[in-house]
């Protein structure tokens, strides 16, 4: 068999493998509006909206007794209050609840966004946005952890964990610090960065690929692999739509997470 | 975007570098409009109507609770009531009893001294007229007797010493027979 996937090797058939490339997006009206004003941006504009907009909708005319709009409203709204916030802050998590409760909306649309018409890519496989989102999460939980112990007792309590012995701070402190100022925000960005970036890589890879192979000219085995890698594409779709989810709840009970440690009253 | 520093200008992050500066400032500016809007409108109205949910189940369980807790009240109270009227009864009987005999006590005890009181008034009144009926009947006996004994003697006895103690003799006499009989 000499059919191999020659066709899509670089160089030959014309065929440009979807990459880094594929991420970078120009302005949506060159030379009118700025550069930074692209489709992400677009994206992340109306992700914000729509989040806005629908939890607007949902909690104006709340009623005791719940609507079938309702109910769908309160279940989400339960999932992160209870799910997330008073599970892991307990008494103080009505105080972290709205940023919360909006992160988790803002991460789960602008991840969505990758497998929905007209967007069909996500947000968040932006870096910069993520960043935005990590150091946003990063000045609240130092933030509420300085409010909390003051300046100081904050930092003793974050780079000082209880009955390590004298000797060990040198090595523990720098540890303590790297992990609770630096790895934490970086490691919050870099995760959901790259299981959006991945995620729409690898739907690409199919769609693309597919495209190229089923509109192959005189070659039935490419049309057909091409078809089936395009069926296939549905199929890591859904597992995408899963991992949207799965990454915005992660970043959201992390952040909760980092709270909770910097507002906990002992280790 | 040009990294601004040196180390990033070395190093070649790739697609983990942001392309343009703004994403952060456009990522962090949304979500700071997401998080107000969720702050002043969407978690309030949320948290009031839970409070209202709850208000209403807790209401009810506390109104349950309050009509449990008066009928438990009124059932004590009755029980209460009963035992007191049970107690009451008890020492009203007591009581009567207690009473009864005393009065019958006292009436035995005032009829005694009546009594008593009926025999020495009895006695006194008997000894003052048996001693004014002597003193009578000494004057008299006295003059009677003499008036016969001077009739059946027939003189006059003139002699008044000697007549005085015949007659207290004579009075002495009738006394111990008195006495002895």
């Amino acid at each position: 068999m000499t059919l191999g996937l020659l066709p899509m090797e670089s160089g030959g058939g014309g065929y440009t493998p979807p990459g880094v490339d594929d991420f970078k997006w120009d302005s949506m009206w060159p030379g009118v509006l700025p550069d930074w004003f692209n489709k992400p941006f677009a994206q992340a504009v109306i992700g914000a909206l729509l989040v806005i907009i629908l939890w607007w909708i949902a909690s104006r005319n709340l009623k005791v007794k719940p609507s079938k709009g309702q109910f769908a409203a309160e279940y989400i709204y339960e999932f992160v209050r209870n799910g997330i916030a008073r599970d892991i802050l307990h008494s103080d998590f009505r105080k972290f609840l709205p940023y919360l409760l909006g992160l988790f909306s803002f991460l789960l649309v602008n991840n969505w966004f990758g497998e929905f018409f007209l967007f069909m890519y996500p947000t968040f496989s932006n870096v910069g946005y993520a960043y935005g989102l990590a150091i946003l999460s990063w000045l609240i939980y130092v933030g509420a952890g300085f409010k909390k112990w003051g300046f100081g007792g904050f930092l003793k309590k974050a780079l000082i964990p209880e009955g390590v012995p004298g000797y060990l701070l040198p090595i523990v402190i720098p540890l303590e610090f790297l992990a609770t100022f630096i790895t934490r925000p970086i490691t919050l960005a870099l995760r959901l960065f790259a299981n959006m970036f991945a995620g729409h890589l690898v739907v690409m890879v199919f769609v693309v690929g597919g495209g190229f192979l089923i509109t192959y000219a005189n070659n039935t085995f490419f049309n057909v692999a091409g078809g089936v890698s395009l069926a296939f594409s549905l199929v890591i779709m859904l597992l995408e739509l899963f991992i949207g989810a799965l990454q915005a709840y992660i970043f959201t009970v992390l952040t909760a997470q980092y709270v909770s440690t910097s507002i906990a009253e002992a280790h | 975007m040009v990294p601004t520093t040196g180390v990033l200008q070395e190093l070649d992050l790739g697609p983990l570098l942001p392309r343009h500066a703004s994403e952060l400032i456009i990522g962090i500016v949304l979500m700071l409009i997401i998080f107000v809007i969720m702050w002043k409108v969407v978690v309030p109205a949320f948290e009031k109507m839970y409070q209202e949910r709850s208000d209403k189940i807790e209401g009810g369980m506390q109104r349950a609770a309050a009509a449990e807790a008066k009928a438990e009240a009124a059932l004590a109270d009755y029980n209460d009531q009963l035992s007191a009227a049970r107690e009451e009864a008890a020492r009203i009987r007591e009581d009567a009893k207690n009473q009864s005999a005393t009065i019958l006590a006292e009436a035995r005890e005032k009829a005694v001294k009546e009594s008593a009181r009926i025999l020495d008034s009895g006695r006194s009144q008997l000894d003052a007229e048996r001693s004014q009926l002597l003193v009578e009947l000494r004057g008299e006996v006295g003059g009677l007797a003499t008036d016969l004994a001077g009739r059946i003697v027939g003189e006059s006895l003139d002699d008044d010493a000697r007549a005085q103690r015949t007659i207290d003799r004579f009075l002495a006499e009738l006394e111990t027979a008195g006495q002895a009989r």
